[in-house]
């Protein structure tokens, strides 16, 4: 098991730095002058210097390229443009914003999916598997952004129960001590806020879960429906376990491969989903960061972000992939 | 019996067994499942509405009544119309050509450009399958629409440049594949036999191993259009792909969001458009997988 976790590790070395030099290239790769489509066509000859200077543009690309990982390796981000801060102090909140509402709509998907895939798995061919089977197709064919649309026109606009947009009441103070504000204001036992920071992450939560939360509820379903035949279940059943004991205990186990794969391979999505949510419900989190530096052009706040979403990705991946392993020994020797 | 009285007998069931083709059994798989059928319906739907948009869209698509803006669905206008008095229904048919044209056009790109890394890689091996290969794994390190959001970054926001940016991001899923299905075909007895009689390494790519690779890729490109569709829409929706006076889906969602209280019909109906296409094409998409490739059907 060691040796295939180094190895894994290992393996994840190149990647990683090919993905810093696809994201230090897109400054090169910007057609014309990135400086001076950085500042517009106005700018004066002096501030297109300076960005140069700045963005090290003066310097060969080799020598920058190192230079930009050795920055990275220490921590250094670089500096936003638009806001003159350094871009690994003021990118906490926003991951962490990005991350509290990835993890709720995770918690979602798989409570949901898993347990409308057992019960439709258990009623095979009844009434309550057609249409959460019907629901989970419409679902994996609903694109987010709509989905987030739809819910702010009937949850908020219409029936008022919910608000359409931020992370909580703008007259609501948070002491923030980890940045997930949820994990903080428990921590603080200051339960109105708490309930405030819930009501406003249900429906980004709730649309950003839909897709995965559809793909596990049809995936948990058909693996179900496999081990609900096989001899191990009717051994239990036979023993006297009741129903509701021998499908969580003993094949809900079972089903624990297929749902890892989903949520491994969905943490992309729910990553990129993530920027399409959070500017519908101005959700303060990274999405909406990279979006407003894309308006703004503020580059090294986009290579920034695009580089810390896909460097959580890849180890989001490497892990799902080490718990392959754990879960399955067959797996590592493959 | 007589012999004259059984010779018919057999022309007919000789004329009921047509030889058999992975082809045929395919498509006869694929007629015997209802849901794949319906899926195929409405992709073939939304082809023929975008094939023929000029005659059903009732309203020019950018023709304005600012005195009709923000009419609510009637016999007038069926699905209402927009803050410049647009009509809707006629924006919703000439998005699924726009929308539709992209999809295509963006997963034969990713088709073509895949395929042709993918043979390269799996046919020469050694270092060039190396180098392609983890070319494949950096691009997949990235979420498909974050990458595609940083391509337009560099290129700039419009239409075809988001239609490049899904073409690329697409290109190592089909990479692989072809990759992968290259590698199991190039050891099978006929290439040894193609080589030894001196075929060209070119002439068994395009004679030998392309068309035995081609079933893989129609699967996985017909799901890859409804990805398409959806990340066209997405980046058009943020606002970096179509831009005003084109049409398009997600930039119709796009110009909603402003206005949900007061018309959300332009919310409602562009969405509807996008989620039936892309529910078509996925339908099709597993219809065609469990019938040609029962391998990999879950």
């Amino acid at each position: 098991m060691t040796a295939y976790i180094i190895r894994r590790i290992l393996m994840l070395i190149p990647v990683l730095f090919g993905v810093s030099l696809l994201v230090f290239s897109i400054i090169y790769l910007i057609p014309g002058n990135p400086a001076q489509v950085i500042l517009g066509q106005r700018a004066t000859t002096e501030a297109i210097a300076e960005v140069e200077r700045q963005l090290g543009l003066d310097q060969p690309f080799y020598i920058q390229y190192f230079s930009y990982i050795g920055d990275l390796l220490t921590g250094d981000l670089g500096t936003s443009i638009k806001t003159k801060t350094a871009i690994s102090e003021e990118i906490w909140p926003y991951l962490a914003a990005t991350m509290e509402l990835t993890l709720v709509a995770m918690v979602i998907a798989i409570f949901v999916g898993v347990n409308a895939g057992i019960i439709s798995a258990w009623f095979h061919n009844s009434w309550f598997d057609y249409i959460a089977m019907i629901l989970a197709l419409i679902g994996v064919s609903m694109p987010v952004f709509w989905l987030g649309l739809m819910e702010q026109y009937v949850f908020a606009v219409r029936l008022d129960w919910l608000p359409s947009t931020g992370r909580y009441d703008p007259s609501t103070v948070i002491d923030s001590i980890t940045n997930f504000y949820l994990i903080d204001t428990l921590i603080q036992g200051e339960f109105g806020k708490f309930k405030n920071l819930l009501s406003h992450i249900i429906l980004p939560g709730a649309a950003l879960a839909t897709i995965p939360m559809a793909i596990i509820a049809r995936m948990t379903r058909s693996t179900m429906l496999e081990v609900m035949k096989s001899d191990f279940i009717r051994t239990a059943r036979a023993k006297g376990l009741n129903n509701i004991w021998v499908v969580y205990k003993h094949s809900l186990r079972n089903a624990v491969i297929p749902v890892l794969t989903v949520v491994g391979l969905q943490t992309g999505l729910l990553l990129g989903g993530a920027i399409l949510t959070e500017t519908i419900f101005g959700w303060p989190g990274i999405g909406r960061y990279i979006y407003d530096a894309i308006q703004a052009r503020d580059y090294p706040v986009i290579q920034s972000g695009i580089l810390i979403i896909a460097t959580i990705f890849v180890i989001i991946n490497l892990i799902v992939d080490l718990l392959y392993a754990a879960i399955d020994p067959r797996i590592k020797y493959k | 019996m007589s012999e004259p009285a059984q010779q018919p007998v057999q022309q007919k069931i000789v004329k009921k067994e047509k030889p058999s083709s992975p082809w045929r059994d395919g498509w006869r798989s694929f007629k015997k499942n209802k849901i794949a059928l319906a899926g195929a319906i409405i992709v073939f739907g939304f082809v023929l509405i975008a094939i023929f948009a000029d005659f059903l869209m009732p309203y020019g698509h950018n023709d304005q009544q600012l005195i009709d803006r923000f009419q609510p669905p009637s016999s007038e206008h069926w699905f209402g119309t927009d803050d410049f008095g647009r009509d809707v229904l006629s924006r919703v048919i000439l998005g699924a050509r726009i929308s539709l044209m992209v999809g295509f056009t963006a997963v034969i790109g990713s088709v073509i450009i895949g395929s042709i890394l993918g043979v390269i890689a799996a046919y020469y091996g050694r270092w060039v399958d190396t180098l392609i290969s983890r070319i494949f794994d950096i691009m997949l390190a990235f979420p498909s629409i974050l990458l595609a959001i940083a391509i337009v970054a560099i290129l700039g926001p419009d239409l075809q440049n988001a239609l490049i940016a899904i073409a690329i991001v697409n290109v190592p899923n089909f990479g692989r594949l072809i990759r992968s299905k290259v590698l199991s075909v190039k050891e099978e007895e006929y290439i040894t036999a193609a080589r030894a009689i001196g075929m060209s390494d070119f002439r068994i790519l395009i004679h030998h191993i392309i068309p035995n690779s081609i079933t893989p890729i129609i699967v996985q490109g017909t799901l890859a259009i409804a990805t398409a569709i959806v990340e066209v829409a997405a980046l058009s929706f943020l606002g970096l792909g179509a831009q005003s006076p084109d049409v398009d889906w997600g930039k119709m969602l796009d110009d909603s969001k402003a206005y949900l209280v007061d018309a959300p019909w332009t919310m409602i109906f562009p969405g509807l458009a996008i989620m039936l296409t892309v529910l078509g094409f996925n339908l099709m998409g597993d219809g065609l997988r469990d019938a040609m490739d029962p391998k990999m059907k879950n």
